[in-house]
C-alpha cells in the first residue's frame, strides 16, 4: 500500500487543479490520470526476488546476519565456516519468502477480481459492459442497484425523483445507514437517454486526489453555466448503490487516485506487546553483544602484548598487525562466533508457533456455530499471545448480540400457524391457549393483537404476494409486530396516513390520524387511527410503570394481574411492555387536533407544548395486558462477561443505543448488578456540567484523597501512563454519547479515564463509531494495557481496527466488521474461549517458548566467552561448527517448538473455572524485561557449570588406554553433549504437559543429535571433505570413555539443580494461582464435570422497562412524513455534516437509520418522497474490496 | 484446512474431532511436589555420594609421579643454550634423576607435559592442512592457504606436513634408566600404539604411489622451517610408523584443549624383568635429548609417569566434586524438606 502512498504523493506535488471534460478520453488522456486498475500486490514474478529479499533485508535481524556473512568472508576475522551463517539466514529467507509470495498471490488474486469487474460504460453513444480497469477519467458509467461504485463518480442523473440516489458507504467510513446524494438539475435533465448523456460536454475542475472522504470541491461548466460541485454530488469508490435503479455518473479519480484507496495505506500493521519488547530486548542483545566483545577484545589485546608476543615463534603474526590491531579483529571475530545471542531462528520460531496457535483457533469446534456453519477464524496469525494479556474489553453494541427469536412467553409446544397463510414460518410460539382465544374471537385479545399490529413504525414490503418482509427499528418491535402477524392481525402496509391490516383474514385499512412518537422521556408510543367502521381509537404501549399512571380506574382489577405477571416476567429477565388503548369521541379528538396543530407551529417551547398535549390525551386508558419479549442476548453473554469480569478484565460497552436500552442490557447480561455500589450515569449537557458530574462520581468513589490530583507516572518523553488505582466496592458508570464528547475533550479526558478505570464496568451509550475509536486510543494512550474491542456492525469498525485487537462476529449486520478485525466467529460467547484459553494459552507458550529460546541460546554462546580466557582470546569455539550451525535448528528446534504448541498448564475445563488464571498475562508476569534478565543470569550459571565442570574434569585426564582425551575435539564433543543434555533437561522442566509429540521430539533430538554426530565424524564424511570434518572419530573414541559420561552427568545435575530447588520452594511458599488450580488439578485426578449451564442470571430487582421499542424517534416521523407533528430530517445535513466531528454536534448514529430526531429544518425536496418507497433495509453485502 | 473443502451440507466448515485439533492429546502433566522431589533430592544425594566414595577409591588406587625438567638437573644448561636461536641446529642432551618411592604397579605411561604452550588458539589450530596429511596428491604439492606461513619454505617448495602445529612439534627425546642394584638398566617403552585407531588409519596416510618410495613420493617438498630431518625420515625402521603416520606426530597434532597439557610419549614394556610388575621403586634418571625451547613462552616442561584405571589418569576433580554435590543436595534436601514441613505440607498456601 505504501508504494501507492509514495506514487500519490509524487503526483500530488504535480497535480494542483483536476481538469476534466465528460466524455473526451483524448483530451483527459493528456493529463495522464490513473486509470481505475488498483494493484495492491507488491510483486511481480520478476520483481519478488530482489524485492522481496531487500525487504527481508530491511530486517534488523537479517541484515545483522548479512553482515556476519561479510564479516565471515574476510579471512582474518573469520571465525567460523560460511555454513554456520548461510544456513540458519537462507532458512529463514526461504520461508519468509514462501509466506510472502503466497500473500502476494492473494493480493493479485483480489486485484485481479475487482479489476476485472464489468461496469457500464458509455463509449461512441452506448452503453457498453466493460472491466473496471478499462475505465478512464472522464468516461460516463451506468450504475444499478446494489453495485459498487466504480469509482470516483460525479452523479449525473437518477432513477430516483429528484435525482437523488441512496448510498451505503460502509467500507469506507463503516457506517451503514443511508446517505443521500443528489445530482445538479442540469444534469439530472440528462435521464437515461444515452444520446444526451454522449453530448454531454460539461468540463469539470476540481481538487486534486486527497483522502478526504467527507469534502470535496469542484466546478462544473456545461452549457456556458458554472455550477459548483460539493461532497453531495460525489459518489465515491467503495461505496454500494442503493434502493437505487440505476444513475448515470461521471468519473473523476480512478484507481489509485479514489478516495478509498488513497485512504487504504492507512491501516496499520499491529505488533503485540511481546513483539514491541523483544525488540527492546534483541537492542539490549546487540548491546550486550558490543560488551561482551569489547571486553574479549580487550582481553586479546592484552594476552597478545603479554603472551603472544612471545609465542610468535610457533605463530607468526600476519606481517605489520600489532597486539592493538589483532584486538581490532579479534572483536569482530568475537561478533561472529557470539552471534548465537541475536536469535535469528527465534523469528522464524515465533512465527510458526503463532501460525499453530491461529490454527488452532480455526480448528476449534467449541467455537464453531452450526446453526450458520461459521467457524471460528483467526484471521491475523501473528497476535495470539496477546489475546492472553487483555486488560481492556471494549464491546460494541451488546445489543447486537442479541438473538432475533423472541418469545412471548415459554411453553412447550410449538404452536402451529398454518391457519394463517401470511404467517412468518420462522416465528415460534408455545402457547396453545393463545391462539385458541383468538380463534374463538375474543374481542379482549382481539383488540390486544389489533394493538401490536397498529401501533409501531415498523415498514413492510411485500415483494411478492403473501411475503412480507417487516423493516423494524429494532428487533424487539418487529417481533412484536411478528407476534401479531401470526396470531391473525397481519401488518400488511402503510402509507403516511393509513395502515393495512389483514386481521383473521379480513383486510381492513386504518386511517392514520396521528403518531404519538416514543422518546425517552415519554417511554410509551401512540397511535390514533379511525377504524374503517369509523371508530376513533387511541392505541398505546409503553413501559409498565408509565402505563399504570395513565389507566382509567376500572382496570385496577386486571392492573393487579398484570402486575403480579410483569413482575414475574422481569424476575426472568423479560423486558416487558404494558398495552392499553381507549375509545375517542369524534368531538374532542378534531378539537385536540386543532390544539396539536397549533401548538406544532408555535416557535418557542413547541417541545413542552405537545408533550402537554400528549398527556392529555394519553389518559385513562384501559389495559389490554401486557407482552414480554425475551432479552435474548446470545447464548452465554452474561456468562461470558461475567467470566471476563472475574478474570480482571475491564469491560467497556460503547454502544450506539440509547442510554436507558444500554442500562438494561448492562443489567440483563450482568454487566451492571445491583450489588453494585453505585451506578454513575454522567448525562451532562455541557463541559461545566460533564466535569462536576465525574468529580462528583470521583469524589463518592475516593472520598478521601484530593480527586484532582491524577496518579500518573511519567514513561519517557512525556507519554504519562496512568496507573491502576484500587476504589472499595464497585462501579458502573454509563455516559452517554454528548457528555462523552465533552469527556474526550483534551482537558477532561485524563479524569474521564481515571474515573471510568476505577469502575467495574463502563457503559457508554449514543456513541458515534468515531468516538468508539476514540474512546480507545484514550484507553491505548494512557493505560499501558492491551485493548480488545468486539463488534459485529459497520459502526463497529473503526473500534476494532483502532484496538489492539479487534474480533468480529460474523452474523446479522453483514462482513465489515469481520473483514477488518484479526479474530472473527460466530457467537458472542466465544470471545471468552478466545481469551481464556486460546489466548491464555497462547501467551503461555510465547512465553515459555522465549524464555528457553533465550536461555538456550545463552547459554551455548556463554560458554564460548569462558573459554576465551583459556585460548588466547583467540575467537577459537568451543563447539564444533557443525553443531554450532545444528544447534538451533536441528537439536532443540523441534522440542521447544512442540512445547509451544502443544502446552497447557490446566486443560480448557479448568481455565474456564478458574478465570483468575487469566490475570497474570496482564500483568505480563511470564515474560518481562524481568523474567529475561533472570533467563540471563540462569544461563550465565548454566554456562559457567557447563564449562568449568567439563574444564576441571578434563584437563588434566587420559583415556583409560592412556591415550589422549584432554584435546580440543573431545573437549568440544563433551562440552556440546553436555550442553545438549542441560538444555534439554531443562525444556523437561519447562513442559507441563507432556504428549506423545513431544517425548517424541525430545527423544528424538537427543537421538538425532547422536545420529547426526556419529555421522559427521564419520570416516566417510572425513575422507569426502577433510577440512570440513576433522573431527573424525572424536566421538568414537571419547564416548565410550566413563569418565565422560560422568562429566555429563554431574553438569546436568547441577544444571537443574537450582531450578528444582527454586520452583519447589516457591510452589511450597507462595504458590501463584497457576500452581494453586494445577494442584487442584492433581488432587481432582479426573477433570471436573463441565460447569451446569446456568438457566439464566436471575435479577434480584424488579427492574424492568419499558424500552423494548426502537430506540430512536425518527422513524415516527418518517411515518407519518411531514404531515403533523414534526416534520421529516432526513439525514442529508445531519448524516454527514456531524458524522465524525462530534466535539459539538451529537449526532445518533446506528439504529437511527441516517435519520435526525432533532427535527432539523426541513429539506423541502424530501416531503415530495414516497416513504414507503424508502425500503429501508439493510443487505447483507458482498464487500469484496 | 484443505481437507474440509471436500465436505458439503450443512455442518461443511465443522471442524474435524480429532484429539490433535481440538487440543485433546492424552498428555502426561508432571508438578514438582513433595512427594516427587523430596524422594528425589535424597536419592540424587545417595546416588552423588556412592559414586564420590567409589570414584575417589578408584584415582587413589592409580599412582603419578610428576617431574619438571625444564631448568632441571643438568637441563639448566641446555635451557640457556636454547635460549639463543642462532643455537637451533646445536643438540644438546642433559640427564636428570628422580626417585620413586613406591613401585608403580601395572601399566605405567610415560608422557610428556608443557604447560602454557597455547595449541589451542584459533589461528594455530587452523594453521594445518587435513587434506595434506590424510595423502591427497594435490594438497601434498599445494598445500591449504591456512599453513601460511608455513605452507612455503624460502626457496618456494611445498611444506610437508604444513601448518604452525606440524611445524612445532615437540622435540625433545627421552630415555629413561632405572638405577637399581644392578647397575642402570634401561626401562624399555613401547613408543608405538600410542595415537587413537582412527588417527593412525584413518585421519593419517601418507600418500602413495605404486613403486614408489616414500622418499620419493615426498620429493619436491620441503621439511618444516623447525624440524631437524624431514618427514619421511620420522622413524626409518619401521614403514608404519614413517611419514604422516608417525605415532609422535600424530599425537602432537590432536591440539589440546588447554594451554598445559600431556602427551603419551610411551608404554611401559613389562616382557622383561624387573619391569613385569611395572616400575619397581628407587631411583631413576633421564637422558633428554633437549631440542624444544619453551623459554619464549615462559612455559615448563615435565614428564608424567602415572598408572591408570578404568576411569583414567589420577584426576581427583570428578570424584570430589561428586561428593561436594552429594552433601549440596542432601543439604538443600533438608532445606526443602523443612519447608515443606512447616508450609507446604497441611496445603494451607495450596487453597484459595
Amino acid at each position: 500500500m505504501s508504494f501507492f502512498g509514495v506514487d500519490c504523493v509524487k503526483k500530488n506535488e504535480r497535480e494542483l487543479e483536476r481538469k476534466l471534460c465528460a466524455n473526451d478520453r483524448e483530451y483527459n488522456l493528456s493529463f495522464k490520470y490513473a486509470t481505475n486498475a488498483i494493484k495492491t500486490s507488491k510483486y511481480n514474478p520478476f520483481t519478488f526476488l530482489p524485492l522481496n529479499l531487500f525487504e527481508q533485508f530491511q530486517r534488523i535481524a537479517n541484515a545483522y546476519f548479512l553482515f556476519l556473512l561479510v564479516l565471515q568472508v574476510i579471512p582474518q576475522i573469520s571465525s567460523l565456516s560460511w555454513f554456520t551463517t548461510v544456513v540458519p539466514l537462507v532458512l529463514v529467507l526461504t520461508v519468509t519468502a514462501a509466506k510472502d509470495a503466497t500473500d502476494d498471490i492473494n493480493r493479485h488474486r483480489s486485484d485481479n477480481q475487482v479489476n476485472n469487474r464489468k461496469v457500464q460504460v458509455l463509449i461512441d453513444r452506448k452503453l457498453r459492459s466493460e472491466k473496471w480497469m478499462d475505465v478512464q477519467v472522464g468516461d460516463i458509467i451506468k450504475l444499478e442497484n446494489n453495485q459498487f461504485v466504480t469509482a470516483d463518480l460525479l452523479l449525473l442523473s437518477s432513477s430516483e425523483p429528484l435525482n437523488l440516489v441512496y448510498i451505503e458507504t460502509a467500507e469506507l467510513d463503516g457506517e451503514t445507514n443511508l446517505k443521500v446524494r443528489q445530482a445538479l438539475t442540469v444534469t439530472g435533465d440528462l435521464g437515461e437517454d444515452s444520446e444526451k448523456l454522449a453530448d454531454f460536454n460539461g468540463e469539470v475542475r476540481c481538487e486534486p486526489p486527497n483522502n478526504r472522504l467527507d469534502r470535496f470541491t469542484g466546478t462544473l461548466t456545461y452549457a456556458g453555466q458554472k455550477y459548483s460541485l460539493d461532497n453531495e454530488k460525489i459518489l465515491l469508490r467503495g461505496c454500494t448503490l442503493r434502493n437505487t435503479e440505476w444513475c448515470f455518473g461521471l468519473v473523476l479519480f480512478g484507481g489509485p487516485e479514489s478516495k478509498l484507496m488513497q485512504n487504504c495505506g492507512k491501516s496499520t500493521f499491529k505488533r503485540t506487546s511481546i513483539d514491541r519488547l523483544m525488540n527492546v530486548l534483541v537492542l539490549c542483545i546487540f548491546g550486550f553483544l558490543a560488551f561482551m566483545c569489547t571486553i574479549l577484545a580487550i582481553g586479546n589485546c592484552f594476552w597478545e602484548l603479554n603472551e603472544g608476543s612471545q609465542f610468535m615463534v610457533f605463530l607468526p603474526r600476519q606481517d605489520g598487525n600489532n597486539a592493538a590491531f589483532s584486538a581490532f579483529l579479534t572483536f569482530w571475530s568475537y561478533v561472529i562466533i557470539l552471534n548465537t545471542v541475536v536469535p535469528i531462528s527465534l523469528y522464524v520460531s515465533v512465527e510458526i508457533i503463532r501460525l499453530g496457535n491461529s490454527f488452532y483457533i480455526d480448528w476449534d469446534r467449541k467455537m464453531y456455530y452450526s446453526r450458520n456453519d461459521t467457524p471460528a477464524e483467526a484471521r491475523t496469525t501473528t497476535l495470539n499471545e496477546e489475546l492472553g494479556q487483555i486488560k481492556y474489553f471494549l464491546s460494541g453494541d451488546v445489543y447486537d448480540y442479541t438473538g432475533q427469536r423472541l418469545d412471548l412467553s415459554e411453553h412447550t409446544e410449538t404452536v402451529d400457524f398454518s391457519f394463517n397463510p401470511l404467517a412468518d414460518p420462522r416465528f415460534m410460539f408455545y402457547d396453545h391457549a393463545l391462539v385458541e382465544a383468538v380463534k374463538l374471537e375474543n374481542p379482549e385479545v382481539h383488540a390486544f393483537f389489533r394493538l401490536l399490529a397498529l401501533c409501531h413504525t415498523v415498514m413492510a414490503e411485500e415483494k411478492k404476494e403473501g411475503e412480507l418482509f417487516y423493516q423494524a427499528q429494532s428487533p424487539d418491535e418487529g417481533a412484536l409486530v411478528t407476534a401479531a402477524r401470526n396470531f391473525g392481525f397481519v401488518f400488511r402496509s402503510r402509507t403516511p396516513d393509513s395502515v393495512s391490516i389483514v386481521e383473521m383474514g379480513q383486510q381492513r385499512s386504518y386511517e392514520l390520524l396521528a403518531l404519538l412518537d416514543f422518546n425517552n422521556v415519554r417511554k410509551r408510543m401512540s397511535v390514533i387511527v379511525r377504524s374503517p367502521e369509523g371508530k376513533l381509537s387511541l392505541y398505546c404501549k409503553g413501559a409498565d410503570t408509565i402505563i399504570y399512571e395513565r389507566l382509567h380506574q376500572s382496570c385496577n382489577k386486571l392492573m393487579d394481574v398484570t402486575t403480579e405477571h410483569l413482575n414475574e416476567f422481569a424476575g426472568e429477565g423479560l423486558r416487558t411492555l404494558a398495552l392499553a388503548y381507549k375509545d375517542l369521541d369524534e368531538e374532542y379528538f378534531n378539537q385536540w387536533k386543532q390544539r396539536h396543530h397549533e401548538a406544532s407551529i408555535v416557535l418557542d417551547d413547541r417541545e413542552s407544548k405537545l408533550d402537554e398535549l400528549y398527556e392529555e390525551i394519553e389518559k385513562d386508558l384501559l389495559l389490554l395486558g401486557a407482552t414480554a419479549i425475551e432479552d435474548k442476548l446470545q447464548d452465554g453473554v452474561p456468562q461470558t462477561i461475567e467470566q471476563l469480569s472475574k478474570a480482571d478484565i475491564k469491560i467497556w460497552v460503547l454502544t450506539g443505543d440509547k442510554q436507558e436500552t444500554a442500562e438494561n442490557i448492562g443489567y440483563s447480561c450482568n454487566l451492571l448488578r445491583e450489588e453494585m455500589n453505585e451506578v454513575f450515569i454522567v448525562s451532562g449537557h455541557s463541559p461545566d456540567d460533564v466535569r462536576q458530574e465525574l468529580r462528583n462520581a470521583l469524589t463518592s468513589m475516593k472520598p478521601v484523597e484530593d480527586s484532582v490530583l491524577l496518579p500518573e507516572r511519567t514513561l519517557g518523553k512525556g507519554v504519562k501512563v496512568l496507573t491502576d488505582e484500587v476504589v472499595n466496592g464497585e462501579y458502573g458508570l454509563v455516559i452517554n454519547g454528548h457528555s462523552l464528547a465533552y469527556a474526550l475533550e483534551h482537558s477532561m479526558e485524563l479524569e474521564f479515564l481515571r474515573m471510568a478505570c476505577m469502575c467495574k464496568a463502563v457503559i457508554c451509550c449514543r456513541v458515534t463509531p468515531l468516538q468508539k475509536a476514540q474512546v480507545v486510543e484514550l484507553v491505548k494512550k494512557y493505560k499501558q494495557a492491551v485493548t480488545l474491542a468486539i463488534g459485529d456492525g459497520a459502526n463497529d469498525v473503526s473500534m476494532i481496527k483502532a484496538a489492539h485487537i479487534g474480533v468480529g462476529i460474523s452474523g446479522q449486520e453483514g462482513m465489515q466488521a469481520v473483514l477488518s478485525s484479526d479474530y472473527s466467529f460466530a457467537q458472542f460467547r466465544f470471545l471468552q474461549r478466545l481469551l481464556l484459553v486460546h489466548g491464555r494459552w497462547s501467551y503461555l507458550r510465547m512465553c515459555k517458548f522465549l524464555r528457553y529460546f533465550f536461555y538456550k541460546n545463552f547459554t551455548f554462546t556463554f560458554v564460548h566467552f569462558w573459554y576465551a580466557f583459556f585460548c588466547g582470546f583467540s575467537a577459537q569455539t568451543v563447539y564444533d561448527e557443525w553443531f554450532i550451525t545444528l544447534y538451533n535448528l536441528v537439536y532443540t528446534a523441534l522440542p521447544v517448538l512442540g512445547m509451544s504448541l502443544f502446552d497447557q498448564d490446566v486443560n480448557d475445563v479448568w481455565s474456564f473455572q478458574h478465570p483468575q488464571l487469566y490475570v497474570p498475562g496482564q500483568l505480563n508476569l511470564y515474560f518481562s524485561k524481568k523474567a529475561f534478565f533472570k533467563c540471563a543470569l540462569h544461563s550465565c550459571y548454566s554456562s559457567l557449570v557447563l564449562f568449568f565442570i567439563p574444564y576441571a574434569a578434563m584437563h588434566d585426564t587420559v583415556r583409560d588406554d592412556g591415550k589422549d582425551v584432554a584435546d580440543y575435539q573431545s573437549f568440544a564433543l563433551l562440552t556440546q553433549t553436555c550442553l545438549l543434555f542441560a538444555v534439554t533437561i531443562q525444556l523437561g522442566l519447562e513442559m507441563s504437559y507432556w504428549t506423545a509429540v513431544n517425548t517424541f521430539f525430545v527423544l528424538g533430538s537427543l537421538a538425532m543429535y547422536f545420529a547426526v554426530t556419529f555421522t559427521m565424524y564419520s570416516n566417510g564424511m572425513f575422507l569426502t571433505l577433510p577440512s570440513a570434518f576433522s573431527f573424525i572419530g572424536t566421538a568414537r573414541n571419547s564416548l565410550n570413555q566413563p569418565n565422560i559420561w560422568l562429566t555429563v552427568l554431574l553438569t546436568s545435575i547441577l544444571c537443574i539443580l537450582p531450578v528444582v530447588t527454586y520452583r519447589f520452594l516457591f510452589i511450597q511458599l507462595c504458590p501463584t494461582i497457576n500452581d494453586k488450580v494445577m494442584f487442584k488439578v492433581r488432587r481432582a485426578k479426573a477433570t471436573p464435570a463441565p460447569q451446569p449451564r446456568r438457566t439464566r442470571i436471575g435479577r434480584t430487582s424488579t427492574r424492568r422497562s419499558g424500552y423494548a421499542f426502537s430506540h430512536a424517534q425518527g422513524y415516527g416521523d418518517l411515518v407519518t412524513s411531514g404531515r403533523f407533528l414534526r416534520r421529516p430530517a432526513l439525514s442529508r445535513s445531519s448524516g454527514f455534516a456531524q458524522v465524525g466531528r462530534t466535539t459539538t454536534i451529537f449526532s445518533p448514529m446506528g439504529r437511527s437509520a441516517g435519520y435526525s430526531p432533532t427535527g432539523r429544518p426541513q429539506n423541502a425536496k424530501v416531503q415530495d418522497v414516497e416513504v414507503t418507497s424508502l425500503q429501508m433495509y439493510r443487505t447483507i453485502t458482498n464487500p469484496a474490496l | 484446512m484443505g481437507k474440509g473443502k471436500g465436505k458439503s451440507g450443512p455442518l461443511a466448515r465443522r471442524p474435524d474431532n480429532s484429539a490433535f485439533k481440538q487440543q485433546r492429546l492424552p498428555a502426561w502433566s508432571p508438578m514438582l511436589t513433595a512427594n516427587t522431589v523430596l524422594p528425589f533430592f535424597y536419592f540424587m544425594a545417595l546416588i552423588c555420594m556412592l559414586l564420590g566414595v567409589w570414584l575417589l577409591l578408584t584415582v587413589q588406587s592409580t599412582q603419578e609421579v610428576k617431574m619438571d625438567y625444564t631448568e632441571a638437573g643438568t637441563c639448566d644448561k641446555c635451557f640457556e643454550k636454547r635460549k639463543n636461536a642462532s643455537n637451533a641446529a646445536q643438540t644438546c642432551s642433559c640427564t636428570v634423576g628422580f626417585n620413586i618411592k613406591k613401585a608403580l604397579k601395572g601399566d605405567v605411561f610415560f608422557y610428556y607435559g608443557l604447560q602454557n604452550f597455547h595449541q589451542n588458539l584459533r589461528r594455530y589450530m587452523d594453521s594445518r592442512d587435513d587434506a595434506q596429511m590424510v595423502g591427497k596428491k594435490r594438497n601434498l604439492k599445494n598445500p591449504s592457504s591456512y599453513c601460511k606461513p608455513f605452507n612455503m619454505d624460502q626457496k618456494g617448495l611445498p611444506i610437508a606436513p604444513c601448518g604452525a602445529v606440524a611445524n612445532s612439534i615437540f622435540n625433545d627425546s627421552f630415555t629413561l634408566h632405572y638405577l637399581g642394584s644392578g647397575g642402570p638398566v634401561q626401562v624399555p617403552l613401547l613408543r608405538k600404539g600410542i595415537t587413537w585407531y582412527t588417527d593412525k588409519n584413518v585421519k593419517y596416510r601418507n600418500p602413495t604411489t605404486e613403486n614408489m618410495t616414500l622418499v620419493q613420493v615426498f620429493n619436491g617438498t620441503a621439511r618444516p622451517l623447525y624440524w631437524q630431518k624431514p618427514v619421511y625420515e620420522l622413524d626409518l625402521l619401521d614403514s608404519t610408523n614413517n611419514g604422516f603416520i608417525n605415532d609422535d606426530l600424530i599425537v602432537w597434532m590432536r591440539e589440546a584443549a588447554f594451554p598445559n597439557f600431556k602427551k603419551l610419549y610411551g608404554v611401559l614394556y613389562r616382557a622383561n624383568k624387573p619391569f613385569t610388575n611395572g616400575l619397581p621403586a628407587g631411583n631413576y634418571s633421564i637422558d633428554i635429548s633437549y631440542n624444544f625451547p619453551v623459554q619464549y613462552f615462559q612455559g615448563r616442561k615435565e614428564v608424567v609417569l602415572t598408572t591408570l584405571t578404568w576411569f583414567g589418569g589420577q584426576n581427583h576433580f570428578l570424584p570430589v566434586a561428586y561428593l561436594v554435590t552429594s552433601c549440596l543436595i542432601l543439604l538443600i534436601a533438608v532445606v526443602l524438606t523443612v519447608a515443606w514441613y512447616k508450609f507446604g505440607k497441611n496445603r494451607k498456601s495450596m487453597d484459595e
